[in-house]
């Protein structure tokens, strides 16, 4: 690696134009306090580990994580907590990326804990609500102090009051109303013995921010986020993959479409939004112009009360 | 290109915040067809004849129960030319704590302003809050003019009312826009009812702002964050790599650029700017990098990396401003940790200089602090930091004060007389001037 470029060595004669090119576009200023929320973290806390399912999000987050450590590794483990529900290219997605990038993979089974009796299915059959305590187990388990989530503010209502350090006392239980106040960029991630801190290095990204900054890095995804063909039926108003999770019951009728996701997750509660974009460009355009939520269009447990997220997240949900 | 700027509202309980939130993120058609749905539907379930927009903003139970905002709320939107990050913070005062958070990210404080009430405590607190902070732009909305049938008179009694006010506590740079913020007037577009005013409306405003922070007037400071040494875990390339990781968090730095670590003192030179495997020529804030240096000295997480031709002085002890967050009092003898930069160090509360009135913008004698009191205390530290005066450096001049047993934040620090620009003229009798 040559050290410098010889010219730029006498600094003293460069031009001090005063240009408006020295400022950071939106998504520049973006990545760049996610750097430094993720260098923070890796600096202060023992054992962070990364929430990687493959979605969008969570590759986005890993992407910068390899920014701001190179040429070292990323210096933290990734978890991703499986419902027993996700799409199998979703899987390998995930499986294909952590090999490449040479990071450990810790996987929270849903399954495993119904399989023993710790959770019971629920009626509807839909599972992210019972991530919630295999990702509390496996914090516990792997006496993590500080977990990195995807999370951002746009998302929704309780989400738009979450600090980027979000403190979780021994029970992983937010606290809307004694959140820390968080002042310039000066991180406080003191937390007592039991306690750890859930970190948000994108809360001030939008949808259409990290769509464009897949666009301009050149991100590799999951290709279920991309215009393709799909058998699928309508319930509720959404379009439900046919699988071995989600099959139509009677009076849905199974149709092939062309659909995309906007976000992934359980396959039997996420759906698909009928979309012709089958390219980064195209799907940030179709972002642009939506008139939906990506929640409010794709998750049918977000739909349940005005509350449904807070509720969630109080108890220790992501 | 497309820039970010970061508005925070702030103003009393009533002034009507939430709706003009609503109001931009709805008339910048940031709102989608589902939450406006969800607002309509409980706007009907409540009995109102219109959607009530306030409800695109209350996040939370508890503020939808009681119809206020409690804690900081960020939402999001964008035009053409810029992208906005706003912090909606609360104006009940018990939620003061908020708006200083809010306005320590701020480029520009929103302030709402009740036509028909005029300036409130909360305004003047808030005021002062975006002073002391040195908030670069402040913007008053004087809201709810509609209830006043548009008059001209009312408008200008109040905005001068403000405006002299927001000067008696150093802030000169504030403009006034007249809004109705339920009706949407002066609010995306300009409104007919007013045409006796020819300012723009406010997103207009917040559209042409200028951009803060010039990377060429200040002097580079880094705040080195950790220390990148891939050694064996990476190719030979990058086996004897030794790079400083941080976001820049003033001034410009190129390679070959002469610099001094503080606070042990020891100098070299900028030999590689790295950002993940692109070599830069230069860098400025707030990018985040990693820095090469010449010479293989000792530098930790901690340390502060700055231009050799402004070096600021290491000490031990502080004179600062703090905005008390918590609800415990300060008091002589109190420790605590502060965390400046990347480096936190023990520290222990010496004297307090006095808290803040901030209806007049003087110092009153005081010996302890308590929730939302803005004051004046002597901290001894356990090692030297580089401080210097919040007034000229908005990012190294910063501090926390953090509970040292139970880890939360105390306080909002500021090295130096934050409000050293008011020009209170004080009998001091009452008690002691604010230094002009």
């Amino acid at each position: 690696m040559s050290v410098t470029a010889p010219d730029l060595l006498t600094s003293d004669k460069a031009p001090m134009t005063l240009t408006d090119e020295r400022r950071l576009t939106q998504l520049q200023w973006l990545e760049s306090e996610a750097i430094h929320i993720i260098r923070e973290v890796a600096a202060e806390f023992e054992r962070p580990v990364l929430l990687f399912s493959g979605g969008k999000d969570s590759v986005v987050m890993l992407h910068l994580a390899t920014k701001a450590f190179w040429p070292a590794p990323v210096p933290f483990p990734v978890m991703h907590v499986d419902t027993g529900h996700n799409f199998p290219e979703v899987l390998a997605f995930r499986d294909a990326t952590v090999e490449r990038l040479g990071i450990r993979l810790e996987v929270a089974s849903v399954q495993d804990y119904i399989d023993d009796g710790r959770l019971r299915e629920r009626s509807d059959g839909t599972r992210n609500q019972l991530q919630t305590q295999p990702l509390l187990d496996g914090i516990t388990n792997g006496k993590f102090d500080a977990v990195f989530g995807g999370g951002r503010r746009d998302e929704e209502k309780a989400r738009a009051k979450e600090r980027v350090f979000s403190l979780r006392d021994e029970f992983g239980q937010w606290d809307p109303r004694n959140q820390r106040p968080e002042l310039w960029n000066l991180y406080n991630g003191r937390h007592r013995p039991g306690e750890h801190v859930r970190v948000f290095p994108l809360s001030n990204w939008t949808e259409l921010d990290v769509w464009q900054y897949i666009g301009a890095e050149d991100i590799a995804l999951p290709e279920l986020y991309y215009a393709h063909q799909r058998e699928v039926f309508e319930r509720d108003g959404m379009l439900i993959s046919v699988s071995d999770v989600s099959q139509p019951r009677d009076g849905e009728t199974v149709e092939k479409r062309q659909v995309r996701y906007r976000t992934v997750g359980d396959m039997s509660c996420t759906g698909a939004v009928e979309s012709d974009a089958t390219t980064v460009e195209d799907v940030i355009i179709e972002v642009a112009a939506t008139r939906l939520t990506e929640r409010g269009a794709t998750r049918a447990d977000d739909r349940a009360s005005e509350a449904a997220m807070e509720d969630r997240k109080k108890e220790g949900y992501f | 290109m497309r820039t970010l700027l970061r508005l925070a509202t702030a103003g009393s309980v009533d002034d009507g915040k939430s709706t003009l939130v609503g109001r931009l993120l709805y008339d910048s058609k940031s709102v989608l067809a589902d939450q406006y749905d969800a607002v309509e539907r409980v706007s009907r379930d409540r009995g109102l004849a219109s959607a009530d927009l306030a409800l695109l903003t209350d996040g939370l139970r508890s503020e939808r129960e009681q119809g206020i905002t409690i804690d900081v709320a960020y939402r999001y939107f964008a035009t053409a030319e810029r992208s906005f990050i706003l912090a909606d913070c609360p104006g009940h005062v018990q939620y003061t704590r908020n708006t200083v958070t809010g306005a320590s990210t701020a480029d520009v404080v929103v302030l709402l302003v009740d036509v028909r009430h005029g300036i409130q405590e909360q305004t003047r607190r808030h005021l002062a809050v975006a002073s002391l902070l040195r908030v670069p732009h402040v913007v008053v909305v004087v809201n709810k003019i509609d209830l006043i049938d548009y008059d001209e008179d009312t408008y200008t009694r109040v905005s001068d009312e403000v405006l002299a006010s927001a000067r008696s506590l150093g802030l000169y740079d504030v403009a006034t826009i007249p809004v109705s913020a339920l009706n949407g007037d002066n609010v995306v577009d300009r409104s007919e009812h007013t045409p006796w005013y020819d300012g723009p409306s406010l997103l207009a405003f917040l559209e042409r702002l200028s951009p803060v922070g010039n990377p060429h007037s200040e002097p580079l400071r880094f705040p080195v964050q950790l220390v990148i040494r891939p050694q064996q875990a990476a190719g030979g390339e990058f086996r004897d790599y030794r790079g400083y990781a941080g976001q820049i968090s003033s001034g410009l730095v190129r390679v070959g650029d002469a610099v001094t670590v503080q606070p042990s003192g020891r100098t070299s030179t900028v030999t590689g700017i790295d950002f993940a495997g692109e070599e830069l020529a230069e860098a400025f804030a707030p990018q985040s990098v990693t820095l090469r240096l010449a010479d293989d000295i000792d530098i930790a997480r901690g340390d502060l990396i700055v231009t050799s031709r402004s070096v600021p002085p290491v000490t031990q002890d502080i004179d600062g401003t703090v905005a008390w967050l918590a609800e415990g009092s300060l008091v002589p003898g109190t420790k605590v940790l502060l965390k400046h930069g990347t480096r936190t160090v023990q520290a222990m509360v010496k004297a307090i200089g006095g808290k803040l009135d901030l209806d007049d913008a003087r110092l009153l004698p005081a010996d302890s602090l308590g929730l939302n009191d803005i004051g004046h205390v002597t901290l001894r530290l356990a090692s030297p930091i580089p401080a210097e005066e919040y007034l000229h450096a908005r990012g190294t001049g910063a501090f926390l004060l953090i509970d040292a047993q139970e880890g939360g934040t105390l306080a909002a620090g500021m090295v130096g007389d934050a409000l050293l620009d008011t020009k209170a003229e004080v009998d001091a009798a009452d008690g002691v001037t604010v230094p002009a």
